[in-house]
């Protein structure tokens, strides 16, 4: 393994995403806090929805701003990356394992993801007020369920980086980030779905249940939540098999 | 110093249509079919390659010279790592492209056919990043990236982002990225492709002083006097096989009565035209429009004094006189039958 280059990639990744810091902040994170203005702060101050309601939304909110940021960070550069102008046959040649810069490019999505929901917990925060009560005492569950959380964000990522053409960006946005966003029990726990039962089994198959159920079961415990060690197995598993998936899609991408 | 290539029996099948048709784009496959034709229609085969074997010695400058599609680019391809080859294999030096193909990659430096540039960084950023992913210290890439860019006179756009370059400098910058890293073998795709004449000699120049330092240079092209100025051998390529290798003299040597004259009279008739086909040394004489004659013969200025003479001989005057060496161009007709642009 080849360090010095895996960090050259990286810090490449990290340049790019600098250069673009106010542009990426916006797109990840406007419309997660947009949605908490209304619902944190608009319904439960007008009293359309309990008090209660905004400790169920933020890890909710931070699971999708983490998801976005992380699946955005990795696709939207690969699909332009890959397109007729092969922008990234330079990475492609140097001098290492090519699956080793798909790696690099998920290293660096979860880092943005883990930034993304960072920034988002004070300003969701901000934005609603008193009446949120975050409870920190599980350091370690919270920690591990976030890496997790990220890491499927940019495996998944690099999977639809990698399947989806320059041409097809809304079609992705429409079909596949859209329906896992509302069937992502990011604004209402997954019990709330016991009384759609064949929905509250379907939803099972995406990721983002079981990063807003375990971001809730880290954060506000009291809130009904999924059982956190169910949580971090599914999340270990969708992690592992999107990362194969990932790296396949990515060699025959890569190598024709 | 350099290194030597060899290749041995490489073929490449693609089934599906190429993600990209040659590296940095183009359309650059001619879809030969091969195989039983009774097998399910729907399903895609190209031969892009078909058994191909040739060496490179170290410190040459080769040429792989053949029209669009004849295989080219998948050569390229595969030589570079980028390409999975179907069957055979690839040597650079001591390493089997395919299995070894990290060390593979530090041997070498490839500009594509078309500029492949990261868009994302500006022209600076491009070579210290190079230089980075090829491990070379924060120092070195700095000297290295200002000398490179200075060689290229991109010197006062180094801070730009090259999405805004004009092509010649996307060029330009390609070819200094290849060479960021000095690499013992370089690859160029179809370098001159779009290039002013200016820009063309600068590259040539270029490629000459960087194999001069020893490095093996293998370049393709479908210009006949690029692969004639340039290179010390060649091979031809046409539907994915070898179909001539030599020194372009020695290609050039192979073709019967290499020589084209083509003449210009006040006017011409039959007994002119008879008079020229005994001259000795001729294998084909052409009338042609408007009062001229295209004469085939193994040699060109000797035949003029015997020309005037059969001219005068039948009361005909001698206007013009064009004498075309053998070429590599007549070279391609001979061996395909059809010209390099067809």
């Amino acid at each position: 393994m080849n360090w010095k280059t895996f960090f050259a990639l990286l810090s490449r990744d990290g340049h790019v995403a600098r250069r673009n810091l106010a542009p990426t902040l916006l797109q990840n994170l406007l419309q997660p806090l947009l949605f908490t203005f209304v619902f944190g702060k608009v319904m439960t101050g007008s009293g359309m929805m309990p008090e209660a309601y905004k400790n169920m939304l933020l890890p909710g909110v931070i699971a999708i701003s983490m998801v976005m940021a992380g699946v955005q960070a990795v696709a939207m550069p690969l699909i332009t990356e890959f397109q007729f102008t092969r922008e990234i046959e330079d990475r492609l040649l140097a001098p290492i394992e090519i699956g080793w810069l798909a790696v690099a490019k998920i290293a660096a999505g979860m880092i943005q993801a883990m930034a993304a929901g960072l920034v988002v917990i004070p300003a969701a925060w901000l934005i609603m007020g008193s009446g949120v009560k975050l409870d920190f005492s599980h350091p370690l569950e919270f920690l591990l369920v976030t890496l997790l959380v990220a890491g499927f964000s940019a495996a998944g990522g690099l999977a639809l980086g990698c399947s989806v053409g320059q041409t097809q960006i809304g079609l992705m946005f429409s079909l596949v980030l859209a329906p896992m966003m509302m069937f992502g029990c990011a604004y209402y726990p997954w019990s709330a779905l016991e009384s759609f039962p064949v929905l509250h089994l379907a939803v099972l198959v995406n990721p983002l249940v079981y990063a807003s159920e375990g971001l809730r079961g880290s954060l506000v415990p009291n809130v009904p939540h999924m059982n956190t060690t169910v949580v971090i197995g599914a999340l270990a598993a969708i992690d592992l098999a999107l990362l194969f998936l990932g790296l396949k899609k990515f060699r025959q991408k890569a190598v024709s | 110093m350099g290194l030597g290539i060899r290749i041995e029996n490489l073929r490449k099948v693609f089934d599906t249509p190429p993600p990209m048709a040659g590296r940095g784009g183009g359309f650059t496959y001619t879809p030969v079919r091969s195989g039983r034709k009774d097998t399910s229609p729907k399903k895609f085969e190209l031969v892009a390659l078909d058994s191909v074997s040739f060496e490179i010695g170290a410190g040459e400058i080769f040429g792989l010279l053949g029209p669009n599609g004849a295989g080219k680019s998948t050569t390229i391809g595969i030589l570079t790592t980028r390409t999975q080859p179907t069957s055979g294999r690839a040597i650079i030096g001591e390493y089997d492209v395919w299995k070894q193909q990290v060390k593979a990659k530090r041997l070498i430096g490839v500009v594509p056919q078309r500029p492949n540039l990261d868009f994302s960084l500006t022209a600076r950023e491009i070579l210290t990043f190079h230089g980075a992913y090829f491990g070379q210290s924060f120092k070195e890439r700095e000297r290295r990236a200002d000398e490179l860019l200075e060689k290229f006179k991109l010197t006062d756009r180094a801070t730009h982002m090259v999405r805004t370059f004009s092509g010649g400098m996307m060029q330009r910058m390609s070819i200094a990225r290849a060479m960021m890293h000095d690499p013992e073998v370089l690859f160029l795709d179809e370098p001159s492709a779009g290039l002013d004449p200016q820009t063309r000699l600068l590259l040539w120049e270029t490629i000459r002083e960087y194999n001069k330092l020893g490095k093996t240079i293998v370049l393709t092209t479908h210009y006949m006097d690029e692969a004639d100025a340039l290179c010390g051998r060649l091979a031809i390529i046409d539907h994915g096989k070898i179909i001539a290798e030599g020194t372009p003299a020695e290609l050039k040597a192979t073709i019967p009565g290499g020589y084209l004259l083509r003449l210009r009279f006040d006017h011409v008739s039959d007994a002119l035209l008879e008079g020229l086909r005994t001259l000795a040394g001729v294998t084909e004489v052409r009338a042609a429009e408007p009062a001229s004659v295209d004469v085939y013969a193994g040699c060109g200025g000797p035949l003029i004094g015997p020309i005037v003479n059969a001219a005068q001989a039948t009361g005909m005057e001698l206007r013009d006189v064009h004498i075309s060496e053998p070429s590599l161009e007549t070279l391609f007709l001979h061996h395909t039958g059809r010209s390099l642009r067809d």
